[in-house]
């Protein structure tokens, strides 16, 4: 920081290791696991039961997210274009897929090749 | 909108500091984070305001710079505007230990007996809470409840590897022969099971005998003595039952203890009450006519109206009477000289370090008292009340109870509390004097309030001409600081 010092014990730490001072308080916190939903094609069932914590917030649903964990989160080989060779940035106009999937366009060969 | 969150700022060595609440961080302000708080001091305003008002003298990126560092220390914050006003900041989150907590001292009332009668005194005045004269337990403890209470406390002490026992009373020497015997046993135990032990006692000094002075010395026992000053203060309350004074015997037996024992610190421990409030003449004795190493100080503990009790008028004298010995204890610091004002180090301490405390101190946590039968209460104030107990030296403390009593106690009860930035210090103060003035462990000392407020203040602003003026003295400082009984 460089228009406040730090002068005692407790103001270095919080310079140095959170931005967050009511966290300091409480027990080291684990940041979140990337979210593959359970009960995906993975094991071969079905369903869209149980998200990963064995509850229903965090399913599958709407289907526009769909989109990131077929794809991303359970590799199982949906229909996207290849972002690793020709569209590495195909859905950078979709920050959160339930609200902005529209922006996702197709992708059309480069006419200049 | 944004808007001040809750700090407390001062200046020293003519620098600008802030104190932050909840967290106890001490920051130094450059101009501009000066500025930018000068401005908010108003109300809250929008980010773009604050900048164009500041345009003039801090260009706009260094202002954005400020007040995301500003942000970052919750010093400021976002306040969301609603038809009825600026919504309150959320409430600190009330955080109670989810499992036990090491002991790290245990107060051994070795007796309930003494040989003097401090008018004042709160195991046998007017305010006492456990009937120690007509009571149930015994006058003095044997040497199975004391050898069960070191147990207790190497058991207790978990998974630290030192444990402390503090001997206390009554006067603690009545019982020295169990006192003696009870420190060979402990530091047998404690080479047993891999610990390491240290003690220390409180004494009216009136029975230091020479042989109780080289088995201190030669055990390494720190010492507090209870004392008020010169004569006609020490003789005002600390009297014997026929109400002579305790000056003259005192006296002489502290200076051949000053003079023989220096394996470990003796300190002196100073009640004030309304009639003895001169705290630099009673330093002066102390130190420079006793020899002492260090003195403390504490208000007398007692419920309101009593003759001794110090009045509100009295608070104020005294605050300015701890200043001007305060000012002495700085300029001894800046030119690295020892000063024996503890209350200023300890406060000093427990700034540097920025501990935010939700419990005033570490009563039931890590500090207990045993009384003479064996029963163990939050601090040695309690020992022997049922009502304060948390179990027996024998059978251990219940958890649940422990945990009840950390539940309710927590600063985020003290109602009070909630908008005085001296809490992370302070967390509503003593339980024992609550208990004594408000009927309550509950309650919030709120009869010294400004008190505590005005020393913080002080020892805020010698911390800061420390920190500017000699920082490499506060180093000292590094060590957690230890309970102690008083």
């Amino acid at each position: 920081m460089k228009h406040l010092k730090a002068i005692n014990r407790k103001a270095t730490r919080m310079e140095e290791v959170t931005k967050d001072v009511v966290a300091l308080q409480g027990p080291p916190q684990q940041p979140e696991p990337p979210h593959i939903p359970n009960g995906c094609s993975l094991v071969f069932a079905p369903g869209w039961e149980a998200d990963r914590n064995g509850g229903t917030a965090g399913l599958c649903q709407p289907v526009e997210r769909d989109l990131f964990d077929c794809h991303m989160g359970c590799f199982w080989p949906a229909q996207v274009p290849d972002q690793l060779n020709h569209a590495p940035d195909w859905t950078a106009k979709c920050a959160a897929a339930q609200k902005d999937w529209r922006k996702i366009d197709l992708i059309f060969p480069d006419e200049k090749k | 909108m944004l808007g001040l969150r809750e700090f407390h700022s001062f200046e020293a060595a003519g620098i600008r500091y802030l104190y932050l609440v909840p967290s106890a961080a001490v920051f130094a302000l450059d101009d501009c984070s000066e500025a930018v708080l000068q401005e908010l001091r108003g109300g809250p305003q929008p980010m773009a305001d604050v900048a164009s008002t500041l345009s003039s003298r801090f260009d706009a990126a260094e202002v954005s710079d400020t007040i995301a560092e500003l942000q970052r220390v919750r010093a400021l914050g976002e306040m969301a505007t609603r038809p009825e006003g600026l919504s309150p900041p959320a409430p600190a989150p009330k955080i109670v230990p989810l499992r036990p907590v090491p002991l790290q001292t245990l107060v051994i009332n070795v007796t309930n007996q003494c040989n003097l009668a401090c008018t004042y005194c709160y195991e046998y005045g007017e305010d006492k809470i456990v009937d120690t004269t007509n009571g149930q337990q015994p006058k003095f403890m044997s040497e199975a409840t004391a050898r069960e209470s070191v147990e207790f406390a190497l058991r207790e002490s978990r998974e630290n590897k030192h444990a402390h026992i503090t001997f206390f009373g009554g006067e603690t020497l009545m019982n020295f022969p169990v006192l003696k015997s009870t420190i060979a046993y402990a530091r047998r135990r404690a080479a047993e099971v891999g610990k390491e032990i240290d003690f220390s006692l409180t004494t009216n000094a009136t029975l230091l005998q020479p042989d109780v002075i080289e088995f201190l010395t030669n055990e390494r026992v720190g010492v507090t003595i209870s004392i008020d000053g010169p004569e006609e203060m020490q003789d005002k309350f600390r009297v014997f039952n026929n109400g002579q004074g305790s000056y003259a015997m005192a006296a002489p037996k502290i200076k051949a203890l000053l003079q023989r024992h220096r394996t470990r610190p003796v300190g002196a421990r100073v009640t004030l009450t309304r009639q003895t409030l001169d705290v630099r003449r009673i330093y002066q004795h102390l130190t420079e006519e006793l020899g002492f190493w260090e003195v403390g100080f504490a208000p007398v503990t007692t419920a309101p109206g009593r003759d001794y009790a110090i009045s509100d008028g009295g608070f104020d004298h005294l605050l300015e009477q701890f200043r001007a010995l305060a000012a002495d204890y700085l300029a001894a610091s800046l030119q690295n000289r020892h000063h024996g004002f503890s209350n200023v180090r300890e406060t000093l301490q427990e700034i540097h370090h920025g501990h935010a405390k939700a419990y005033p101190c570490g009563a039931g946590i890590g500090l207990m008292g045993v009384s003479t039968d064996g029963r163990v209460a939050l601090c040695h104030r309690f020992a022997g009340s049922d009502e304060h107990g948390l179990g027996t030296v024998t059978d251990g403390v219940s958890w649940e109870r422990q945990q009840a009593f950390l539940d309710t106690h927590h600063v985020s009860n003290k109602t009070d509390c909630q908008t005085c930035w001296a809490r992370p210090i302070c967390a509503g103060g003593c339980y024992h004097e609550a208990n004594t003035r408000y009927g309550s462990t509950q309650a919030p000392n709120l009869h010294y309030c400004e008190w505590i407020r005005g020393w913080t203040h002080t020892c805020l602003e010698i911390y800061g001409e420390l920190a500017a003026r000699n920082p490499g003295f506060l180093a000292q400082f590094d060590d957690e600081p230890t309970e102690k009984a008083s």
